[in-house]
């Protein structure tokens, strides 16, 4: 226990640079997603085509390749990110954008067909119709995947640690490096972080998932 | 798709209007590409010595990335098979009648969704030697990506021996069949049966992750190309950089997207098939899709 | 129909490429090895580490996989390059032990320790620094070079830095686990410290203008230089002394007697001096230096 308050100022920092990765990474994913979610089922093919192009290239691609190709390779067009932190959250971003369209695509997909049809027949827009009637309903079914894919964005986190980002699992490499034989409290601290994150938003999903449940 | 039925089908006005729009957006697409394109060029990026070294057998180019990409594939199989074994183990124990091992299932399955995966290989690699376990590179990410896929695994298996008809259990049962029959016999593999594409669809997400390797020092594809980026850099500087990790990422792409394929070609198949009629459409969720475990809320 | 026209397009695309070598093929492999003499016969006390390894034939040697002149994987053998590999190979030969028989495991700079603890590997000759915080938990033969800590700038030296003090304010990259690191951050601590698991990219970040600076030991960056087509300097002000030993399992006296021995005669016979020539030797273009005295505490 001696060892964890040593080291407690490197742990906190550590926790909260991966709670910012995870916070900030979630709303822009969370803008960026659903501006995909929208054209993946708008009227124009084109935009539906770029949409499903974009979630295909990132549903295939491991994450740990799209850090590397931001952080190493885009250099080659001229690009580079300010710091460290900036690529992760952009990589962090990127990705998980995908998963967020897909989240609420299937979202959109189980409000009834029915309940679109409604809406048309009552003479609203695609737009009107998406935002008034669809959108409200299919939030609410999504509301579990989004969650998780906030939990797996927390979590993936994790994969900073090897692009020069002092998260959680960096310090657990530093301190398991210097703390050989106190290697089983350097994993209890560094998963007790992550769970932190994780079980309160486990929580909060199931809480807020039985306030806005429509029984059908 | 349900979300046709919101609008209707484009008039000639609309149509038009859509042309000019796709056009007006292909071009700022392309000026965006050719954009990137000339820079590429000015960096002479695009030179053919630069790329001719992936196809060029005496650099030792291909010949490694071919092996890193085996490297890659039996890393993601003997986890797939491992995690399909006891993944299977614990969506039965998750089910049981007992109390006693329902409760702590739960609790294994919860907690290897709810770390990240890079921690448990790290745990692997790291502790499990100290306490007499022996550990390589191969082990340690094989049984990282075998812990947390059981537990994704579990809940797939659950969800699917959930959906098979109840008649199904109670004939069996009152074939005379015991518990263990049942469950074995009839639920199980009609269960695995149904739950064949998504199990495809995870060695996807296996197979991402398994890039996690280049953590731990497994020469997997993208270990490899960063290998080899190593290796070039100290004759050539970065003259190779931006073409080796180029054709890493290329590759995973090709081979996922050969796998989603085929996912949905056994999907199709599965559906077809009069015995697995009345299938719902299964995908996997999303989260599941970012790999890690996704999340860790679980329908109850 | 369709798709075997695609895949039949790939492949001439291929071919053209293929047809045109490239200058990576050209190089290829002009290999200047001199593998030492395998002892045979020889003769170990029953119970020690060194009858063990002979009798099973094989040791496990932890190095670096990306650290020019001392340890680099050569993808075209497979195999890693380098004075921290020729060093091994000689232990390995003193002790019945052909350079073929020897399992090469990757080290890096964070994973050194516990990899001996674990038992994971046998040896670690991976550019590994002595100090008392590792003597703590491993044993080390040697030293068997002498290094120290330098700073790696752009070309031109942008940034006007000559030593480490003018590091304060400016971000400079290292890596995690390594004595610089640890080093820059207790006494220097107003130098922003970046660090990454290997120092490849290290040096890319050096390259894209992420860091300012790269610091570690004279060596590894001597390879990294070499390395960057002049797009690096040297700045050639060390101003530390990092003694490489050889990383062992903590308590076993025996083992780390006979390393030291094999490194002495090593030392006097030329073997040594031979194998910093044909590697290290030849990217610094130096003389082989004067091999430090073995400390046996």
């Amino acid at each position: 226990m001696q060892f964890l308050s040593d080291n407690s100022d490197l742990l906190w920092s550590a926790f909260l640079t991966t709670l910012s990765l995870a916070v900030v990474s979630g709303v822009c994913a969370l803008v960026l997603g659903t501006v995909l979610a929208g054209m993946r089922v708008s009227p124009v093919p084109p935009l539906r085509g770029l949409a499903t192009f974009y979630v295909e290239v990132f549903r295939n691609t491991p994450l740990t390749v799209v850090f590397f190709f931001l952080a190493f390779g885009i250099v080659e067009i001229d690009l580079q990110f300010p710091s460290r932190f900036i690529t992760a959250v952009a990589a962090l971003s990127l990705y998980t954008a995908a998963f967020v369209c897909e989240a609420l695509r299937s979202g959109i997909n189980a409000v009834p067909p029915g309940q679109a049809e409604a809406a048309r027949a009552l003479g609203l827009t695609f737009g009107q119709a998406l935002r008034q009637v669809v959108l409200p309903q299919a939030f609410r079914t999504v509301v579990p995947p989004l969650g998780n894919v906030w939990i797996a964005l927390a979590k993936n986190t994790s994969i900073a640690a090897g692009f020069a980002v002092t998260e959680l699992t960096a310090s657990l490499q530093r301190l398991a490096n210097v703390n050989a034989d106190q290697l089983l409290a350097v994993f209890a601290a560094v998963v007790a972080g992550y769970l932190v994150i994780t079980l309160p938003s486990a929580w909060l999903i199931r809480v807020i998932e039985n306030r806005v449940a429509i029984v059908r | 798709m349900s979300s046709s039925v919101l609008f209707d089908l484009p008039g000639p006005r609309a149509r038009r209007r859509q042309r000019i729009g796709t056009v007006v957006g292909a071009l700022v697409i392309a000026a965006l590409v050719g954009l990137a394109l000339s820079r590429l060029y000015v960096n002479g990026q695009l030179e053919p010595d630069r790329w001719a070294v992936l196809f060029d057998p005496a650099s030792g180019v291909p010949q490694a990335l071919w092996e890193g990409l085996l490297n890659t594939l039996s890393v993601a199989a003997v986890g797939m098979v491992l995690a399909t074994v006891f993944g299977a183990l614990l969506a039965v124990g998750r089910l049981s009648d007992h109390r006693w091992v329902r409760v702590p299932v739960g609790l294994v399955i919860e907690f290897f969704r709810a770390v990240p995966l890079l921690i448990l290989i790290l745990f692997c690699l790291l502790f499990l030697p100290t306490v007499g376990v022996p550990m390589s590179a191969f082990r340690a990410l094989v049984l990282g990506l075998t812990l947390y896929n059981m537990a994704v695994l579990a809940e797939i298996f659950r969800a699917g021996i959930l959906s098979v008809d109840r008649g199904q259990q109670e004939a069996a049962f009152a074939l005379g069949m015991r518990k263990t029959q049942v469950m074995t016999l009839v639920l199980l593999p009609q269960a695995v049966r149904r739950m064949l594409p998504v199990l495809v669809a995870q060695l996807v997400v296996l197979l991402k992750d398994s890039s996690l390797g280049f953590i731990v020092a497994y020469f997997e594809l993208l270990r490899t190309a960063r290998s080899l980026v190593e290796f070039f850099n100290f004759s050539f500087g970065n003259r190779y950089t931006f073409q080796l990790y180029v054709a890493a990422g290329l590759i995973y792409i090709v081979v996922n997207v050969l796998l989603s394929t085929l996912a949905k070609y056994v999907e199709k198949r599965t559906r077809r098939s009069a015995k697995a009629a009345a299938v719902d459409e299964v995908e996997l969720p999303a989260d599941v899709q970012m790999g890690g475990g996704g999340g860790t809320v679980t329908k109850a | 129909m369709r798709s075997t026209r695609r895949i039949a397009a790939f492949a001439a695309l291929g071919l053209t490429l293929a047809a045109c070598s490239s200058e990576a093929g050209n190089q290829a492999a002009e290999e200047s090895s001199a593998a030492p003499t395998v002892a045979e016969d020889v003769d170990f006390p029953a119970g020690s580490t060194m009858a063990a390894l002979n009798e099973a034939g094989t040791i496990t040697v932890g190095t670096k996989y990306d650290q020019p002149g001392f340890g680099l994987l050569n993808p075209q053998s497979g195999d890693p390059e380098g004075f921290d590999v020729e060093i091994a190979k000689l232990i390995a030969a003193e002790l019945g032990i052909a350079e073929d028989d020897i399992t090469w495991t990757e080290t890096v700079s964070a994973n050194r320790e516990p990899f001996i603890q674990n038992g994971q590997v046998d040896m670690v000759v991976a550019t590994y620094t002595i100090n008392d915080a590792r003597k703590q938990v491993v044993d080390f033969a040697g030293p068997y070079y002498l290094a120290g800590q330098d700073i790696m700038v752009a070309e031109g030296n942008p940034e006007g830095i000559e030593g480490p003090d003018d590091l304060a304010g400016k971000t400079v990259c290292s890596v995690e686990g390594s004595t610089p690191a640890q080093n820059i951050r207790d006494n220097y601590p107003e130098a922003q410290l970046t660090t990454y698991d290997v120092y490849s990219k290290c040096a890319d970040d050096l390259r894209n203008g992420n860091v300012q600076a790269v610091t570690t030991d004279n060596v590894i960056l001597t390879g990294l230089v070499a390395g960057s087509d002049g797009a690096f300097e040297l700045v050639g002000n060390p101003f530390t002394e990092e003694p490489y030993g050889i990383g062992l399992a903590l308590g076993d006296t025996d083992f780390r007697n006979f390393v030291n021995d094999v490194l002495e005669e090593a030392f006097e016979d030329g073997r040594y001096a031979d194998a910093w020539d044909r590697t290290a030797g030849s990217i610094t273009g130096e003389e082989a230096p004067e091999p430090p005295a073995v400390d046996r505490y």
